[in-house]
């Protein structure tokens, strides 16, 4: 095995068992990403200069014992998570040269835990899209099958871990951009509660939705990385001051007793009958664990998808206003007074599928369609997280799809957005309902394209997550595969 | 309709975008399928309910009224398409 195939666990043990060094690890993954990144393009922004030198000082910090838990270790990160003097573009056109001066928290935190950054990663243009085909970089493809689609918006996240070009990656979750392109890469994805993890620094696409997490290579690597990035941020009100538990110390737990629901509303009509069958698979393996799987009703999933595509969109309309050609990003050379000067470069500034969004958010705001709109969005967003409230009375987790269909080709559904918006339809409630999910491999299909198992939890129970996942990881009986590149 | 090819004018003018016609149109007929299809929401009974718009307990953030370093002046004007003396420099705003 090359180095820049283990997962993060597997380095630190050989990290500090003088095994292996940064600098190697490093250069292993410099020589994977040369080998494969032309056909996958899963960076925007790559850096191996910078990255070579936090190796060379992890190197130094390990030989003094100061090893903290990513010493060494190639982390990728989503190209809208802003790292201080490197540029973050957000996929788009608008911020193709913005240059941020100061790190996100989530930066700060990955530094001070010893991670080394090695690039930054496509993604669709402001999150926004379920494909990373929004990107104004280019698409990314899906090292599975190179004429699919990775998922999105995170895919480049998605891919560089699956691919191994870097041993981690942080993407962002605004109604299923970690987990749905997770499931469609063979890798495992979490969305935090909302409030766990600091959006400090995080490009806003939709403010009461938008939440960080990790891609890695399994289970127990996500609960390393979410040890790393989780706390309260003093810089970021909607932060919870709630104590943050050893997430590792969940990964020998068994779901023995334990009630895990399972939402009739998520097996549904459109559903790939490949994809249906190896959840129902994982379904047994639970059961087989000690687990008690029982139906429970989310009546209200039906609405999730028209829910979310009035609150995200609106919320990106006021978000993205900011982008007017005056403080950073891209301005238009037209436009010979303020007003013209706004609308070119917005314009010309933004791809198509933003633009369609920040149209119906702003006609869902306007006056005269507000209540008919937003209100009643928020209205029936609080009888989904009502649904949520009562299954998880009686449930410690519950289990559905993560996507209802594999990885689909490129093209196929860029010019029909209602189409393209019902690839999150099993993801979309976990933000509107503010609880965190995870997404872990859970079968192929027959062309050999990768499945996802979704496990969700109450909110700030991040730690049965990680424990049902990683008892379902070490029994599922799959015989982990890698893409052939 | 739901939505005319006049109003996505109009609220393309809001959201400081322009199109062009062929653009309106296509927009048009899109944002239409998607307003359909918002329509299901109305079959949801909704009386009585608070809008939920964050999925957090937390109300209110407060803090102390402290004085903390901020970011320079020139970091701030860093990323500047235009500057000039120190500020931001646009196009004229008034006639």
């Amino acid at each position: 095995m090359k180095l820049h195939q283990f997962t993060i666990h597997e380095l630190q043990k050989k990290l500090r068992g003088d095994d292996t060094t940064s600098a190697e690890i490093v250069e292993s993954v410099i020589e994977r990403i040369d080998a494969v990144e032309d056909r996958i393009h899963s960076y925007i922004t790559l850096l191996k200069d910078s990255a070579r030198e936090e190796a060379r000082k992890a190197d130094g910090d390990i030989r003094s014992g100061k090893a903290r838990p990513l010493t060494g270790i190639p982390i990728a990160v989503k190209d809208l998570i802003c790292t201080r003097g490197v540029r973050t573009t957000c996929g788009s056109k608008i911020l193709h040269n913005f240059i941020p001066p100061y790190d996100a928290t989530v930066i700060e935190k990955l530094r001070d835990a010893g991670a080394v950054i090695i690039g930054k990663t496509n993604m669709d243009e402001f999150a926004m899209g379920s494909s990373t085909e929004t990107s104004h970089f280019g698409a990314t493809r899906n090292p599975w099958d190179l004429d699919r689609i990775p998922g999105g918006s995170s895919g480049g996240s998605a891919t560089a871990v699956a691919a191994d070009e870097c041993i981690a990656s942080l993407g962002s979750d605004t109604g299923g951009s970690i987990r749905q392109p997770a499931a469609l890469c063979d890798v495992v994805g979490m969305k935090p509660t909302y409030g766990r993890v600091s959006r400090y620094g995080l490009v806003a696409f939709a403010s009461s939705l938008d939440q960080i997490g990790p891609f890695t290579k399994d289970v127990e690597d996500c609960a390393i990385m979410l040890n790393v990035i989780s706390g309260y941020d003093p810089r970021e009100s909607t932060s919870v001051p709630i104590d943050v538990p050893d997430f590792t110390s969940f990964l020998s737990g068994d779901i023995r007793g334990w009630t895990v629901g399972i939402p009739k509303e998520y097996f549904i009509e459109g559903i790939d009958p490949e994809v249906e069958a190896a959840v129902r698979k994982a379904i047994a393996v639970v059961e087989g664990l000690g687990a008690r799987c029982v139906d429970v009703s989310l009546p209200h999933t039906e609405y999730c998808l028209a829910v979310y595509y009035i609150v995200a969109p609106a919320e990106a309309s006021s978000n993205l206003a900011r982008y007017d050609g005056v403080k950073y990003g891209y301005r238009s050379k037209e436009g010979r007074d303020l007003m013209e000067m706004y609308k070119k470069t917005r314009s010309e500034g933004f791809g198509t599928e933003v633009k369609r969004r920040i149209m119906l958010g702003t006609y869902a705001l306007s006056s005269g369609y507000y209540d008919a709109y937003y209100k009643k969005a928020s209205q029936v967003r609080a009888l989904i997280k009502r649904d949520f409230d009562e299954a998880f009375r009686s449930c410690d987790a519950v289990l559905t799809p993560t996507s209802p269909t594999p990885a689909f080709r490129l093209g196929e559904k860029m010019d029909d957005p209602l189409q393209m918006y019902l690839s999150d339809i099993f993801t979309i409630s976990t933000n509107l309902a503010g609880i965190p999910g995870v997404s872990v491999p859970c079968g192929y299909t027959a062309a050999g394209l990768p499945i996802g198992v979704q496990f969700l939890a109450a909110p700030f129970e991040e730690g049965k997550l990680i424990r049902i996942a990683s008892a379902y990881e070490k029994h599922s009986g799959i015989e982990k595969r890698r893409p052939n590149l | 309709m739901k939505i005319t090819k006049e109003e996505v004018g109009y609220v393309a003018h809001l959201a400081r975008l322009e199109f062009s016609d062929e653009e309106k149109e296509k927009f048009t007929s899109q944002l239409n399928d998607i307003l359909i299809y918002m329509e299901k929401l109305n079959r949801a009974d909704t009386t009585g309910v608070e809008p939920l718009t964050h999925a957090t307990y937390l109300s209110n953030a407060f803090r102390e009224d402290d004085v903390k370093p901020s970011l320079p002046h020139d970091l701030s004007m860093a990323n500047a398409p235009e500057e000039r003396g120190g500020s931001f420099r646009v196009p004229k705003v008034i006639e």
